[in-house]
């Protein structure tokens, strides 16, 4: 039997995020529930997030962000033999959003799957992505973050209608040589023992989360995990570019980061005006990033996705 | 080795201003962190964690509730000490 001819590495070619276009801002949810703008900010960090319209979809934002990345990729759709969609708040399980996606796109008869790996989707996806190209299985490789958390959400939760929101962010993965490699290995690993801390329970169920116990697991048990990506990609956190996590709440970002060692690392605050997007939040966050030109092509920037499951993955990727 | 008062106090000081920025001098034992150094609950989490690495006593989010001031902290620490 034979096996495929890999490549060296892997890399990203492009990025490109969407947003949808309605903002809501923390006064206009203290209409509806006992919260005020003061207190979400300093506790969460968010000051507006974006929500999705009624007959929005998870595949419309997906496809959004990607067409973008696809575009700035300069590859067309006749070049991308794999899409990945990171979701975990799909409309419904079947069909999945990936094979949607890529029928939109214009992209013929792709691989085409959803990961579910809730808010750190988007590196899962990533390492898959990146590993598959590098086997030979794949030559380009679309990768979207894509969440409409809205729909998940009980909006007379004050604790969890505060922080979740909309939005899709998304790559265009690619062969490297040796010299150019350009997404690291990555470290992934769960604590299925903390399944209940965030959780929808069932079909008519909303999104509940022990956010105090989240709080103390993530800024205790994450930093290790990146620096660990950082070792095993050969960068130092001293070199790195940026810091991208995924977006859950300023508090733990900025925790996290004090740990890293990097003080000059630009640290990604997307939360700010995104809200927590779960897997779109690291795509969304690096997209701007880079459309600010905040971090330059061929910088190191280390990624660290987290969430539910719990699950979490982190690896270091080159700018493209 | 049990710590003495003072430098339970000292390490918590040390603690609570680089989790809040609030100085180690105004860290004194009849401070609440809510009301007098405007510390919430999330920083109490950082402070629990950060105590648990400097003092290697355990403070869980149940017990946490209950710590209001810094003498409390150090009345804690100290306990848990002696019967470790």
């Amino acid at each position: 039997m034979r096996v495929t001819d890999g490549t060296a590495g892997a890399r990203i070619l492009a990025f490109g995020g969407y947003q949808p276009a309605r903002v809501v801002t923390n006064d206009e949810i203290a209409e509806q529930v006992d919260t005020n703008d003061e207190w979400i900010r300093s506790r969460v960090g968010i000051v507006s997030r974006r929500i999705a319209g009624p007959d929005e979809t998870v595949a419309d934002m997906a496809v959004a962000a990607g067409g973008k990345a696809l575009a700035a990729s300069g590859l067309s759709p006749a070049d991308i033999d794999l899409v990945i969609v990171a979701t975990c708040t799909p409309e419904a399980p079947i069909p999945n959003t990936a094979a949607t996606v890529a029928t939109r796109l214009g992209i013929v008869a792709p691989g085409a799957f959803d990961l579910n790996a809730a808010c750190a989707g988007f590196c899962y996806a990533l390492g898959t992505a990146s590993d598959a190209v590098r086997a030979g299985t794949s030559r380009h490789v679309l990768v979207i973050g894509a969440e409409k958390l809205s729909q998940w959400v009980d909006w007379t939760d004050r604790s969890t209608c505060i922080i979740f929101a909309d939005g899709a962010g998304a790559a265009v993965v690619g062969p490297a040589d040796d010299a150019d490699v350009g997404i690291g290995p990555v470290v992934w690993g769960s604590d299925g023992g903390m399944a209940d801390k965030i959780f929808i329970k069932d079909r008519q169920s909303f999104i509940v989360q022990e956010g105090q116990a989240v709080f103390r697991w993530a800024t205790t048990a994450l930093h290790p995990v990146a620096l660990k990506a950082c070792e095993r990609a050969g960068v130092a956190p001293g070199e790195l570019a940026a810091f991208v996590p995924h977006q859950a709440n300023l508090r733990i970002i900025e925790a996290i980061a004090r740990k890293l060692g990097a003080p000059q690392a630009l640290l990604a605050t997307d939360i700010i005006n995104s809200g927590n997007t779960s897997s779109a939040s690291i795509p969304l966050a690096l997209s701007a990033m880079i459309e600010r030109g905040e971090v330059g092509s061929g910088s190191p920037v280390l990624l660290l996705g987290f969430g539910a499951g719990i699950s979490y993955a982190a690896q270091v990727i080159t700018v493209p | 080795m049990a710590m003495t008062e003072q430098e339970i106090l000292a390490g918590l000081g040390e603690i609570v201003d680089e989790v809040a920025g609030v100085p180690a001098d105004q860290v004194t034992p009849d401070k609440s962190f809510v009301d007098d150094l405007d510390i919430d609950s999330l920083s109490m989490v950082e402070i629990a964690v950060a105590a648990q690495d400097k003092f290697g006593v355990e403070i869980p989010d149940d017990q946490l509730k209950n710590l209001k001031t810094v003498q409390d902290v150090v009345t804690y620490v100290q306990n848990a000490e002696v019967s470790a």
